[in-house]
């Protein structure tokens, strides 16, 4: 039907969406990410005002005390889109699951030192709640953020959290032959064990922040900041020399991930910085106190399987942290 | 070694131990504090663990079912583009459907992806969360693979350029915008019940599964697509809305009532809001697949009365006014299309008097209104544009204080009669457009009060000048293509052209 | 009183063996055909075999795929292991 015209009485009378073309500056194609991020969340000529908070507008710049002239003036690195998410992730997945059928076949779990395989109770597993926690806070800021870009990226990264809590859960039930366990003492770690009250407290406290910036700061640059070096870098390492390699291999999702997080939230802290002298100082404030209770807090678990190292390993990762704010405008 | 025997995990207790298993209650922090928007509602939850979980899908399977369906819809997307497959439709009348879509209920979509994200924080039980917050994602999906769909028919037709502008400014797209906001203010519980049961669960099949159908009638294979895509996740969305209304009804006998008035609410807001809907299957689709009233006797009546029935051991009724809905499906597409042929020029689609034998259809479909009271006045119309004096009405249309439809509609058993209602709140006179809308305002007028009237911000000045050109340019319209007849756009030349090409060929 | 559960599918090749199955195990369902839908269906209850599925695909086939074929629902919905059933409870 349609190859029976001649293509030339069938040009585009536009190339893209009006808003798009006015952010790009010209009436020209534009990119998938582009037209389903830009401008997509109302603006204004609300109707009515939030009954769970009537001091507020159902998207209100004033949640954070962030300012900025665009809220898009970010854009994802990584260009994702639902279906680019869930593909990348996908891809992930496929991966992460191949290394559970060959751990599972070749019980490579019963190679573990029995003593690695304790401690990975006590660390890992009540880790599962903190990534919970970051789902819950990951979705606060997806709620509260302004704009598309940054909502989006946020709400990607709360689902990714379940995932991942669901990952470790799994691990779980490779270590107690599907009983499930090794998931309820977990839990009784993550709620009364002496190692985990800081951390569950800093957890806590961060449910009730108010300014979701900030919120978003403390999660997935501080305490994210602690947590992906240490329980899959420097603990993986701990393990490879107790007969841990199975957990090298299942760690990969996370390390995969780790790498994934920190491309789009050091774009979107560089670019928040550099608007204002004032941004900067709010970021900066908040990646202090954030970063200094995440260290204290991990630091009873960094003992537990590290020992001696731990002072050194907690302090490098503190130098990492502020290596990477100050390349993005924030000094700790 | 003697072999171990691992125990088999079904797939409920799977689910339960990767997902009910993560919450907790919070100890250095009061629940309140962390939840704070869970309980001001008045629905009593004595047990959140009560809670069955609609679908159990965790996120490995997620990432699979739906990366597996993104990956065969933006082939579609792609080929569709490709191969120019707007030149495969029916008629170009029929994207005037796809700008309805597009600027109506697309933003919508995304108004549901940020509710769901919102409750999907805010309820103190794990298992609803996780439920909303995985609605929340699919809805953003909804809204981004429809921008995809449409973006080709967008450099061909007009009306689609400027979707979220006006969605945030033109008259009629206040319609669907006030029934979100006003979803998306309630409380958690109030917006599952609006928008998971009363909209995804009784409605939504009125929207999608006709209009998808008529898609594919109609050789839009791009909408056909992503309608069909979007709603292989529908049926999690509904399975979460009727869980949802089941677990309330169970917890405490004392969110009987609660629930009961916001079924009635939102059923009725909801039936308001489809009129749109009914107006685009009866009028916009050149090759018709059922009538509004077909749709409504299958979709509502049918479904809905084994629903309800189901209810009643809860002691749930069948919501208020629903016999003057089903009365109204005889009329409201109808209806609705005389007010926009009448406002046509101050809308982003076009209309027109339908051809001989649409109107044949639609006398057959409708056999006790339409020959009575719609075919003479559309024929009368006809008459009128062919002599050259197409009907616009200059007088801008008093607005519902709730649905924001303009004061078009009658009395159902006179319609004759356009159906007036009003109420006095702290001195000042709101008026209605139905005895379901005046109940709404009279239980909450200090939320409707507030409601961002079209007509009367134009009144008011606040949109962009006195002159109705100038509201039209601060809705970013461009004139004389956006809106007006169809007959003459500058959409309906083009399309000559390229079927003259074709005969051509 | 309607009692009707029912379930809409697409009408492809992913779910024609879908639909084939529903048909054998639910002897009184009606199916409907519309433009690239099909509606089927069933008085009080209906069910999806895992198994009948698995028998008419050559293959195995996880029940929860059936949510890439599906349209509509009107019931209960109770998804397991090996079957997916659509109820009222009237
Ligand atoms: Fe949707
Ligand atoms: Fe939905
Ligand atoms: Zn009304």
């Amino acid at each position: 039907m349609s190859l029976e015209i001649k293509t030339n009485v069938i040009q585009p009378r536009r190339h893209t969406y009006s808003h798009i073309a006015k952010r790009l500056g010209a009436d020209k194609p534009a990119t998938r990410y582009q037209e389903g991020t830009w401008d997509l969340q109302p603006t204004v000529n609300f109707h009515y005002r939030p009954t769970w908070k009537p001091d507020q507008e159902l998207y209100d710049k004033s949640l954070t005390s962030i300012q900025m002239e665009d809220w898009y003036t970010f854009n994802d690195p990584r260009q994702m889109y639902y279906g680019t998410y869930t593909m990348a992730r996908h891809k992930m997945m496929e991966a992460e699951e191949s290394h559970f059928k060959f751990i599972d076949k070749s019980n490579m779990i019963g190679l573990m030192d029995a003593d690695w395989q304790q401690k990975i109770k006590t660390f890992l597993l009540p880790l599962r709640h903190f990534e919970w926690g970051a789902n819950m806070n990951n979705c606060d800021c997806s709620d509260k953020a302004y704009g598309t870009a940054i909502s989006q990226v946020a709400l990607f990264a709360a689902m990714d959290r379940l995932g991942m809590a669901q990952i470790i859960s799994r691990v779980g039930l490779l270590l107690d032959d599907n009983t499930g366990k090794s998931l309820d003492q977990a839990k009784v770690d993550w709620l009364e064990s002496d190692l985990w009250q800081g951390v569950r407290k800093m957890v806590e406290d961060s449910f009730v922040l108010d300014d979701w910036f900030e919120l978003l700061v403390a999660q997935n640059l501080c305490m994210d900041g602690v947590v992906f070096p240490l329980f899959y870098h420097y603990f993986e390492d701990a393990g490879i020399r107790q007969g841990g390699t199975a957990m090298s291999m299942l760690n990969e999702f996370m390390q995969d991930w780790g790498k994934d997080e920190k491309r789009w939230l050091d774009q979107l802290l560089k670019v928040t910085a550099a608007e204002s002298a004032e941004n900067a100082a709010l970021l900066s404030k908040w990646a202090a106190t954030w970063t200094e209770r995440a260290v204290t807090a991990f630091t009873p678990i960094a003992k537990h399987v590290l020992g001696d190292e731990a002072a050194d390993v907690m302090s490098s990762i503190r130098a990492e942290i502020t290596k990477r704010a100050k390349k993005s405008g924030i000094e700790i | 070694m003697a072999e171990k025997r691992k125990k088999k995990l079904g797939i409920k207790q799977r689910y339960s131990m990767l997902t009910r298993g993560l919450g907790w209650d919070t100890t250095y922090q009061p629940m309140d504090k962390v939840f704070p928007y869970d309980n001001y509602e008045g629905i009593i939850i004595h047990d959140w663990e009560g809670w069955e979980d609609p679908f159990r899908l965790t996120m490995d399977a997620y990432w699979k079912f739906q990366s597996e369906k993104e990956k065969k819809l933006y082939a579609v997307i792609d080929s569709f583009a490709q191969n120019n497959g707007h030149l495969g439709i029916t008629d170009a009348r029929y994207v005037n459907a796809i700008k309805l879509f597009l600027t109506g209920v697309s933003p919508l979509e995304y108004q549901a992806a940020r509710g769901f994200t919102h409750v999907g924080r805010q309820f103190r039980g794990v298992g609803p969360r996780v439920a909303c917050q995985m609605q929340a994602i699919d809805e953003l999906r909804h809204v981004q693979t429809q921008i995809h769909s449409m973006s080709h028919y967008n450099k061909f037709f007009d009306g689609l350029h400027s979707a979220p502008h006006m969605h945030d400014r033109v008259w009629y797209l206040s319609v669907p915008k006030s029934f979100f906001d006003d979803a998306r203010t309630a409380g958690p519980f109030e917006f599952l019940t609006s928008i998971s049961f009363a909209f995804e669960y009784v409605l939504t099949n009125l929207l999608f599964v006709p209009f998808m159908s008529g898609a594919a009638f109609n050789g839009d294979m791009a909408t056909v697509t992503f309608g069909f895509s979007a709603q292989s996740d529908e049926a999690r969305h509904m399975t979460l809305g009727l869980e949802v209304i089941k677990f309330m009804l169970e917890q405490d006998e004392r969110n009987i009532p609660i629930v009961q008035r916001w079924m009635d609410k939102w059923f009725w807001r909801g039936t308001r809001m489809l009129t749109l809907v009914g107006m685009m299957m009866d009028y916009m689709l050149p090759k018709r697949v059922m009538s509004w009233r077909e749709a409504w006797d299958i979709y509502f009546t049918e479904a809905g009365g084994a629903l309800f029935a189901d209810l009643a051991r809860y002691g749930i009724k069948p919501p208020k006014y629903a016999d003057i809905a089903t009365k109204e499906a005889e009329h409201i597409s109808h209806q609705a299309w005389n007010i926009f042929y009448n406002y046509t020029h101050a809308a982003a689609f076009h209309t027109w008097i339908p051809e001989k034998e649409e109107l044949d259809w639609l006398s057959e479909k409708y056999p006790d209104t339409f020959d009575k009271y719609y075919r003479p006045r559309l024929e009368y119309l006809d008459k009128e544009e062919k002599a050259g004096r197409r009907f616009y009405n200059d007088i801008l249309p008093m607005l519902c204080q709730v649905c924001q439809i303009p004061m078009g509609f009658t009395d159902m058993d006179d319609p004759t009669t356009i159906s007036f209602h009003s109420s006095e709140y702290q001195g000042n006179k709101y008026h209605t457009c139905s005895h379901g809308c005046k109940d709404i305002f009279d239980y909450e007028p200090e939320k409707y009060v507030q409601a961002w009237l079209p007509v009367h911000q134009i009144y008011q000045g606040n949109c962009g000048g006195a002159e109705v050109p100038d509201v039209l340019k601060w809705y970013n319209f461009n004139l004389g293509a956006d809106n007006m007849e169809y007959q003459g756009s500058p959409d309906q030349k083009l399309w000559d052209e390229w079927q003259a090409h074709r005969k051509k060929a | 009183m309607s009692r009707i559960v029912s379930i809409t599918l697409q009408n492809n090749d992913d779910a024609r063996p879908i639909i084939e199955a529903i048909e054998k195990d639910n002897p009184d369902a009606t199916v409907n055909l519309y433009p690239a839908m099909v509606k089927i269906d069933c008085d009080g209850r209906l069910i999806v075999k895992q198994e009948t599925v698995e028998g008419l695909l050559g293959r195995e086939w996880d029940v929860q795929e059936l949510h890439l074929s599906i349209v509509s629902i009107a019931g209960n919905v109770d998804e397991e292991d090996d079957y997916f059933e659509l109820s009222w409870n009237i």
